[in-house]
């Protein structure tokens, strides 16, 4: 187990810069998702941390040591592959136990050892398998056992979940989670999904086109996203942005969309009609009698919750409430968002203004 | 009415209606397979010359070739053509694979070239083989001459073992592109995770190659050398356009000693009996590549364990 120092690490390919400087801080034993949408330099980012892609400029260090010149193999980690990367031609122990074997480690060790791991996986029954015998799940399994086996410094994940359908996606993400808090080796894990990043990480990375938007832990990122982005990015159903201006005169409101009025709890240090964007979470709507006149287009229950799109001055917002209320598509309801919960982003720059 | 009822029945028969489909598939092996391939069995038992209906003698041919020693050397010379040029291709061949495999400035162009030798008609490369062998004009000869390193010319198709280096040259020369091109086919199928896979579990490049590259290619090497053992045990063209089976019947292989026999010569039985000598041979490569062939275990889907 070590820390790892990603420092101010830029990549181009070519003339194409995809990574502009990105600086993460990983404690030792931490669980860190890199999160971003699809090309936002997150892979990249951890292939160059494998040692499969050269750094451009910056400094990675794994430990006390910079790992800019050292070969992939040197650098004590183990990396879990989107694709599981097994191979095909050899059984599951032989999978496992492959990095020992080119080590040179003794046959005993390697069978102590690959048995360990198929233990702490329940792989135990299915050493002798090929992994085209192995279900998704299974073969997700050996991919971390294999990583497992070589006692690394450093486990890199990449996207190992996208592969296997929801249901199993729900129980990998369960096991890894597990997995971690028995071994507590330092983790980066990447991955496009938030609610992996959410209920997984220890902190989250969020990346997009190749710079850093915000890093914290996930509930900070949570009620407090550092930019529009991030607000976006993070929460599932995503947060509803309103245009607008800020009024400050009397009591500060936000003037959304064809005039109506949003409550702020406290105004922004902006002048009055600062053109701004209002965000607030679709569980943060209340049904209220001073709430914002609202339009019902579409129910949808789902048992434990009901989403309710709307409409709020011509524009869609989506709310969601856990009590059952009797809802049809053109009634009229007042949505009040709660004024302690909600964001205020700068409508150029994205930057948050309230604090 | 019951003929009727019988009719739409046999219609409406999936088993009548796939023998139809089949039926042109069927025509065409039994024409153009299974005839002839009976026919030259059943030529190879007959005293058949061209112009004269044979009558059937039995073993007799056969008994004749077992105490040919033309024949014996023809069985010597095919068994080391097509031993020596199968492992020079294949050593060749997966060299070249492996080498296009790799990243590399006009790669799609190197590629192109390595096929030139398989799209040269075969008899065209002969002669031009012929005449770079040619014992007076020889290229090889003459430059060879010039750097002072030999006072004569080489007389490559005029000496037995030269004549040999010299066909099973010219075939390795045409079968390469055929091994290599497969094989590199095969080499593309392998997912380059895996490769770095292997990087980061510590694998040398030698073992990479050993441990990945080459138990993920086994399946395609057993079908690329199994054709190219079965076309070169049954070549013809090169040797008839560059040797005719000369010098002293050196180059002499079953086939073209059995064209030289039943067509030259016009003893269609006695051609048609060596032609037939060469079955066993082929079966046996044929039997040694199905057992190669058969799926590995990790290449099966379902658990059979």
């Amino acid at each position: 187990m070590s820390s790892v120092q990603i420092r101010d690490v830029r990549k181009s390919f070519g003339n194409f810069e995809v990574l502009h400087g990105v600086t993460v801080p990983i404690e030792d034993g931490q669980f860190v998702v890199l999160v971003g949408p699809s090309g936002c330099g997150k892979s990249t980012l951890l292939r160059m941390l494998a040692g499969l892609e050269n750094i451009t400029s910056g400094t990675i260090s794994i430990g006390d040591r910079v790992v800019n010149n050292v070969q992939p193999k040197e650098r004590d980690i183990a990396m879990v592959f989107q694709n599981y990367a097994l191979y095909p031609h050899m059984t599951v122990g032989d999978n496992m136990g492959f990095s020992l074997k080119l080590r040179g480690a003794s046959s005993d060790e390697i069978n102590k050892r690959v048995k360990r791991a198929a233990e702490i996986l329940a792989l135990s029954p299915l050493l002798e398998r090929y992994p085209r015998q192995l279900s998704g799940g299974q073969r997700q399994r050996v991919a971390m056992g294999r990583a497992i086996v070589r006692d690394p410094q450093v486990f890199l994940f990449d996207e190992p979940l996208s592969n296997l359908d929801a249901k199993l996606r729900v129980a990998m993400r369960t096991e890894i989670k597990e997995l971690h808090q028995r071994l507590k080796t330092t983790t980066v894990y990447v991955t496009h999904d938030q609610i992996e990043a959410m209920t997984m990480a220890d902190k989250i990375v969020v990346m997009h086109d190749g710079i850093v938007e915000q890093m914290g832990t996930p509930l900070e990122l949570y009620d407090k996203p550092d930019n529009q982005f991030v607000a976006g990015f993070i929460g599932s159903p995503a947060m509803n942005f309103l245009k607008g201006h800020v009024r400050t005169n009397g009591v500060a409101v936000f003037e959304g969309p064809n005039g109506v009025k949003l409550p702020l709890k406290t105004a922004p240090t902006a002048s009055d009609g600062r053109p701004a964007v209002y965000g607030v979470r679709p569980e943060h709507f209340t049904i209220a009698d001073d709430g914002a006149e609202a339009e019902i287009v579409v129910v949808e229950p789902t048992g434990s919750e009901t989403q309710v799109f709307a409409k709020i001055g011509g524009e869609q917002v989506v709310a969601v409430f856990r009590e059952r209320h009797q809802f049809n598509p053109g009634d009229k309801v007042r949505l009040k968002p709660d004024p302690a919960l909600v964001h205020l982003f700068d409508e150029a720059t994205g930057k948050r203004l309230n604090a | 009415m019951r003929e009727v009822n019988a009719w739409t029945q046999l219609k409406h028969n999936r088993n009548w209606l796939g023998f139809w489909f089949m039926l042109p598939a069927m025509a065409f092996l039994i024409f153009f397979l299974a005839y002839p391939l009976g026919l030259g069995i059943w030529l190879s038992f007959t005293d058949t010359r061209i112009g004269r209906v044979g009558q059937f003698i039995g073993t007799e041919n056969y008994e004749w070739l077992w105490d040919d020693a033309i024949f014996w050397l023809s069985v010597t010379n095919t068994l080391l053509y097509t031993f020596v040029a199968s492992a020079f291709k294949f050593g060749i061949g997966l060299y070249l694979a492996l080498l296009l495999n790799e990243h590399m400035p006009f790669k799609a162009m190197l590629r192109a070239m390595v096929l030139i030798p398989f799209i040269v008609p075969t008899v065209l490369s002969a002669l031009a083989f012929w005449w770079i062998f040619d014992s007076q004009f020889s290229i090889i000869s003459w430059s060879l001459k010039h750097l002072g390193l030999i006072s004569q010319n080489i007389n490559f198709l005029g000496d037995t073992t030269w004549a040999r280096i010299c066909v099973i040259f010219a075939n390795v020369w045409r079968g390469v592109p055929f091994v290599a091109i497969t094989l590199l086919a095969g080499l593309q199928t392998v997912s380059p995770s895996l490769y770095e896979a292997a990087t980061l579990d510590g694998a040398s490049r030698w073992q990479m190659f050993r441990h990945i590259t080459y138990p993920l290619l086994t399946p395609i090497i057993a079908v690329v050398m199994t054709f190219s053992v079965l076309f070169t045990f049954t070549d013809f063209q090169l040797i008839w356009a560059m040797t005719r089976g000369g010098p002293v019947n050196a180059t002499h292989l079953m086939a073209t000693l059995s064209y030289q026999r039943a067509i030259i010569a016009g003893q269609l039985g006695e051609g048609a009996a060596i032609s037939s000598a060469m079955i066993p041979f082929l079966l046996a490569a044929i039997m040694v590549s199905w057992f190669g062939l058969q799926r590995r275990k990790w290449q099966q889907g379902e658990s059979n364990d």
